[in-house]
């Protein structure tokens, strides 16, 4: 599905990821883990081109996205996204949100759009919100429209980045549940997280990258439970 | 006192031409100012650079020195006799674009980076970003300091009595020097200005409420 080939970011002369190379295939569920500033979240925006890339090839479904020749709003629309700060529309109602995408890039007519839209946030448990304002939602609410937003697009996977590190602790379990139900239905995910209990539950793969490079990568019972290098050790020590 | 009220129809004709001048002339200095404001954050080097030099030259000079070139100097180079309501509308457009142009700039960069993120990552294109997301938001917020622009504007057009347009200063300059009394006049001329300057000010406090910013 997604294929890395040693990638390298920099900003200016601060070179953030050194060189990773990987795969996530079809179905999988990756989590990556790491420290503040590792580079993970820069990992997770060169997926979709919010970065820039430096050097290296990303490959999504064989299409390179490096390729200056590639169109990048059609990628992009089939790669679903949702950010630590929801960055919902706040002009727009909750069902316009999830409604843009596809009227605008996927060219479905408005009826189509709203009848999926509602689907989706039945699916998310928030029917009742279609027509409500994003200021007007908690944070595990905007962050669930957020998840609706990228899903409407019907994508091919979906990337997460940190999506509960700005929600109060109390609404962390309410987004976890959609995420572990779009797990189960067999979605391709990548999610940066510092939900240790969700990569362990739900992660197929755990990467963790530190210094710009993935340290160390295993199925979670390994990650977790048996750490190879003193890196994680030391890391894992510090957010269990 | 007869003075006071004497003047007043002098007053009403020139305050009509005065706003006349002032709302074409800002009305065109959005649009300007739009396309301006927006070009300057063009990735273009090019094009953001002309819109830079535009700005900088029209706020770098008086506006006294843009209309004299524009109604005399623009007029001589290429032999043409511009009216002088349309020099002075020219002359409102282009200057109040350029102010524009910068809040414009400023409320489309104090829009939040994740909007233009959550944009793009929908797969909608630069300008769909721009025109659906982030224009609507900014738009909202530069609304104040439009109506500012648009006061300030008000006020420059009596510079225009340089080039003898019929606006509200020279027609109380007029009545004065026809009937040698100038504290009247001058006086009722500032009242007028401040009949449409205060309202302007209420009427966008209110707006401005309404929508919320």
């Amino acid at each position: 599905m997604i294929t890395v080939t040693d990638l390298h970011k920099s900003f200016g002369t601060n070179e953030v990821l050194k060189g990773i190379s990987n795969k996530v295939d079809e179905q999988e569920v990756v989590c990556i883990i790491g420290a503040s500033g590792s580079g993970k979240s820069t990992f997770l925006r060169c997926l979709n081109l919010l970065e820039e890339v430096t050097a290296g090839h990303i490959l999504i479904d064989g299409e390179d996205l490096t390729d200056p020749k590639v169109n990048i709003n059609q990628l992009r629309s089939q790669v679903g996204m949702v950010f630590q700060h929801f960055n919902l529309f706040p002009h727009k109602t909750v069902l316009e949100n999830i409604t843009l995408g596809p009227i605008k890039v996927k060219k479905e007519s408005k009826a189509d759009a709203e009848k999926h839209a509602h689907e989706l946030l039945e699916k998310v448990g928030l029917s009742d919100k279609a027509y409500a304002y994003p200021s007007s939602l908690s944070g595990g609410q905007k962050q669930r429209v957020a998840i609706s937003r990228a899903l409407a697009m019907t994508p091919k996977v979906m990337l997460f980045d940190e999506p509960t590190s700005a929600l109060d602790p109390e609404l962390v379990g309410e987004v976890l549940a959609v995420m572990k139900d779009l797990a189960n239905e067999g979605m391709t995910m990548v999610v940066v997280t510092h939900e240790m209990s969700f990569a362990k539950e739900v992660g197929d793969r755990v990467l963790f990258i530190d210094e710009g490079v993935v340290h160390e990568e295993g199925p979670p019972e390994k990650i977790f439970d048996n750490p190879q290098s003193e890196r994680l050790k030391t890391f894992l020590g510090k957010v269990l | 006192m007869e003075y006071i009220i004497g003047v007043i129809p002098d007053l009403i004709q020139g305050i009509k031409l005065t706003f006349l001048i002032t709302i074409v002339g800002v009305l065109i200095g959005f649009v300007i100012g739009t396309f301006v404001g927006i070009g300057r954050l063009a990735n273009n080097k090019f094009i953001s650079w002309i819109c830079i030099i535009y700005i900088e030259i029209i706020r770098g000079t008086p506006i006294l020195v843009q209309i004299l070139f524009i109604y005399f100097g623009v007029s001589d180079l290429f032999s043409i006799n511009l009216d002088k309501l349309t020099a002075s509308i020219i002359a409102i457009a282009i200057n109040a674009g350029a102010y524009v142009a910068e809040i414009v700039r400023g409320g489309i960069q104090s829009i939040d980076k994740g909007q233009t993120e959550a944009g793009r990552t929908l797969g909608l294109s630069h300008v769909q970003t721009m025109r659906y997301i982030v224009w609507p938001q900014a738009f909202k917020r530069i609304i104040p300091p439009l109506g500012n622009q648009f006061i300030i504007s008000l006020k420059d057009t009596s510079l225009f009595s340089v080039i003898a347009v019929n606006d509200l200063l020279y027609m109380g300059k007029a009545y004065a020097a026809s009937t040698f009394s100038y504290f009247e006049p001058y006086l009722m001329v500032g009242v007028f200005y401040l009949i449409i300057t205060i309202p302007s000010s209420i009427i966008l406090r209110i707006v401005e409420r309404r929508l919320d910013v």
